[in-house]
């Protein structure tokens, strides 16, 4: 759009621009600024035997990256699930489950994830290590997405959808190109959550063995290394932050447009 | 008889879980390329009528026939494409352009590119918007009056014969309401649409209105007739009731000054001639054409210079009000243009208001007298 179609609206106000500048660059800055002083405090330091196991490039790129897909394995999985299902409990004919079903879904997030994935490891034996972390963050992930979902739609002005219906849009091409693009905004905040919340939770997919960046921490408690707990920690949290970083540009990004 | 474009037969709609019926029974014949205005106290029906039309709502029971065929059993996405469907609350698309709104059914119609381009800008255009400004727009970025507007050209967007618009000036400024109730009655005068409009305000009606239907309750009509025709033979207590206060005074906007028997016989003089003898205390004085003097008879006064004239579009009472406004009894009517045509006076507008009365009483001849 040319800026010569534009009313006159009130230009955008000096410090909003700087915030946002900040915003965009600044947490990446600040993400490699702890990345680089994690990296030159533990290379300063004089690594023993058990150190060097955790700490060495080949083992944390390796649980780095299996933090990452197993997160994204359950993201994927959350979304697939969760969006469709708030479709359709916000249906007319649905809506009357929309209640249990978000019971179950504040009960699931409402249980300790770590109870939960033990408890899983325990009855689901036969499962396998992946499939129990993957169902447990799952299941602690879902409550943001169906959630926000569910009040993105409902929050649409009635009077939009009604008179998408009465020009002849049917059901479908009023969710499509109606509903759903004025519920984008809130939907993705939910999903923006639920990507830091399964970031930071992967990290327990070590006590069932299922590997990621939990791993590392784990190392430094049961060997009591400082060291490593930190630098375990420390990058689960850079992780987690990037991620939002990420999701927020993603946001922006897809934010319709005159509204 | 005029043919029926929408024909209600015995239509009812229950909500469930209510006692009583929203709309009961009702039956009505909405004639063609006219504006019928559904008007009446809230609850009454009206919205629910309307959206039985265009079947937003599933009648319990009754036909609808659209141009003599029923549409009750027909494909409701289908049915509301020839509909054109305009609220109060605009329901425009935030996160669509202006262009974009109006194109909504002419997309779902697949109209190609050029064809949906041409449509916007001309559609603009009628209702009286820049179309080089405003098709980028989005929604939020008009004023209420500008975002009626383009709600009415999407609910003309692909043509329809029939137009539902649902209290579309409701939450507009009495000023800005006036223009757009007279853009809609010009528009109508070049498309000629069969149009059913729902309002509150029984002034709003009366102006707007070929035929009023005053609902009662329940989507009973308590009268369904000609504005004339409901504010001077209103059908029951209930309809004088709701036209309240002043129904004499209405009757007056109903008569442009365009259609009333506009006096010539006012003595007039052409600027810098000789004033003629005449019985009447003053004279009109014109200067090429235009009406610009009252000069006295009697010599000593200087004239008076001619205030509040009414053009062809101005109604009778718009000439009461130049009357009052200028303590005088007879106003100045000139042509669109402004060259004089003749005057108009206080027994004139109550021979108009009367024409059709048996039961008035015999008026005094003393001029200017108001009863
Ligand atoms: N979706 C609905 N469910 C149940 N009852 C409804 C529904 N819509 C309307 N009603 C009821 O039906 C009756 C008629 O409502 P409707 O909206 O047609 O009135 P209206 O004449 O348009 O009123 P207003 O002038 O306030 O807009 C009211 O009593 C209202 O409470
Ligand atoms: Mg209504």
């Amino acid at each position: 759009m040319s800026t010569a179609t534009r009313p006159s609206a009130p230009a955008v106000p000096e410090a909003a621009r700087a915030t946002r500048y900040l915003r965009i660059f600044g947490t990446p800055v600040a993400l490699l600024g702890v990345v680089a002083a994690l990296y030159l405090y533990v290379d300063a330091q004089d690594l023993d035997r058990i150190e060097q196991r955790s700490l060495n490039a080949e083992y944390l790129v390796s649980r780095a990256v299996q933090h990452l897909s197993l997160s994204a394995v359950v993201v994927v999985l959350i979304l697939a699930v969760a969006i469709p299902l708030g479709i359709v409990l916000t249906r007319p004919w649905a809506r009357k489950a929309a209640g249990p079903v978000l019971t179950l879904a504040n009960i699931g997030q409402a249980t300790p994830t770590f109870g939960l994935i033990v408890l899983f490891a325990v009855v689901f034996m036969t499962w396998g290590v992946h499939t129990i972390a993957i169902v447990a963050f799952w299941l602690y992930g879902i409550l943001p997405v169906l959630r926000n979902t569910m009040v993105g739609l409902e929050q649409v002005d009635r009077s939009v959808v009604e008179s998408a219906r009465g020009m002849g849009m049917s059901r479908a091409r009023a969710l499509i190109s109606v509903e759903l693009p004025l519920a984008v905004p809130v939907m993705l905040a939910g999903i923006r959550t639920a990507l830091v919340v399964t970031v930071g939770t992967v990290a327990l997919a070590t006590f069932v063995g299922a590997g990621g960046l939990g791993d590392v921490i784990n190392n430094g408690i049961i060997s009591s290394r400082d060291t490593v707990l930190l630098t375990g920690s420390v990058l689960v949290a850079v992780l987690a932050l990037f991620i939002d970083w990420l999701a927020g540009l993603v946001e922006d990004l897809f934010r319709p447009k005159g509204v | 008889m005029p043919d029926h474009m929408i024909q209600l037969v015995e239509l009812t709609k229950s909500y469930p879980g209510q006692s009583e019926p929203a709309v009961d029974a009702l039956t009505l014949d909405i004639p063609e390329g006219e504006i019928v205005v559904f008007v009446g106290p809230s609850g009454c029906g009206k919205t629910t009528t309307m959206k039985l039309i265009n079947r937003l709502i599933e009648p319990t029971s009754g036909r609808i026939l659209l141009n003599g065929a029923d549409v009750t059993g027909s494909d409701p996405d289908e049915l509301r494409r020839g509909i054109g469907y305009a609220i109060q609350q605009t329901g425009l698309f935030p996160h669509r352009t202006v262009a974009e709104n109006i194109a909504t059914v002419p997309k779902l119609l697949k109209w190609g590119t050029e064809r949906v381009r041409a449509r916007v800008d001309e559609l603009l255009t009628m209702v009286g918007l820049d179309p080089a400004e405003y098709r980028g727009r989005y929604p939020k970025q008009l004023s209420g009056g500008q975002q009626q507007r383009v709600g009415v050209a999407r609910a003309l967007a692909a043509d329809p014969p029939v137009l539902l618009m649902d209290e579309p000036f409701g939450a507009i400024d009495p000023l800005t309401r006036e223009t757009l109730q007279n853009e809609l009655l010009r528009i109508q005068r070049e498309i000629r649409k069969t149009i059913v409009f729902v309002t509150h305000d029984i002034d709003e009606a009366v102006k707007i209105g070929d035929r009023i239907a005053i609902f009662s309750e329940h989507g009973r009509v308590a009268q369904y007739d000609t504005p004339e025709k409901v504010l001077s033979e209103p059908a029951d207590e209930f309809v004088a009731d709701f036209i309240g206060a002043g129904a004499s005074v209405k009757r007056l906007s109903l008569t442009r000054v365009a259609d009333a028997a506009v006096a010539t016989d006012w003595p007039t003089v052409q600027r810098g001639e000789q004033p003629r003898e005449s019985d009447r205390e003053f004279l009109l004085v014109l200067d090429e054409g235009r009406a610009v003097e009252w000069l006295p008879r009697r010599d000593g006064r200087g004239g008076l210079p001619v205030l509040n004239a009414v053009g062809p579009d101005h109604t009778l009472y718009d000439a009461l009000n130049a009357m009052l406004t200028n303590n005088s009894d007879v106003v100045v009517v000139t042509d669109a243009e402004g060259t004089y045509r003749g005057t108009l006076d206080m027994p004139a507008i109550q021979d108009l208001i009367h024409a059709d009365d048996t039961t008035s009483v015999p008026r005094r001849a003393t001029k200017g007298e108001v009863r």
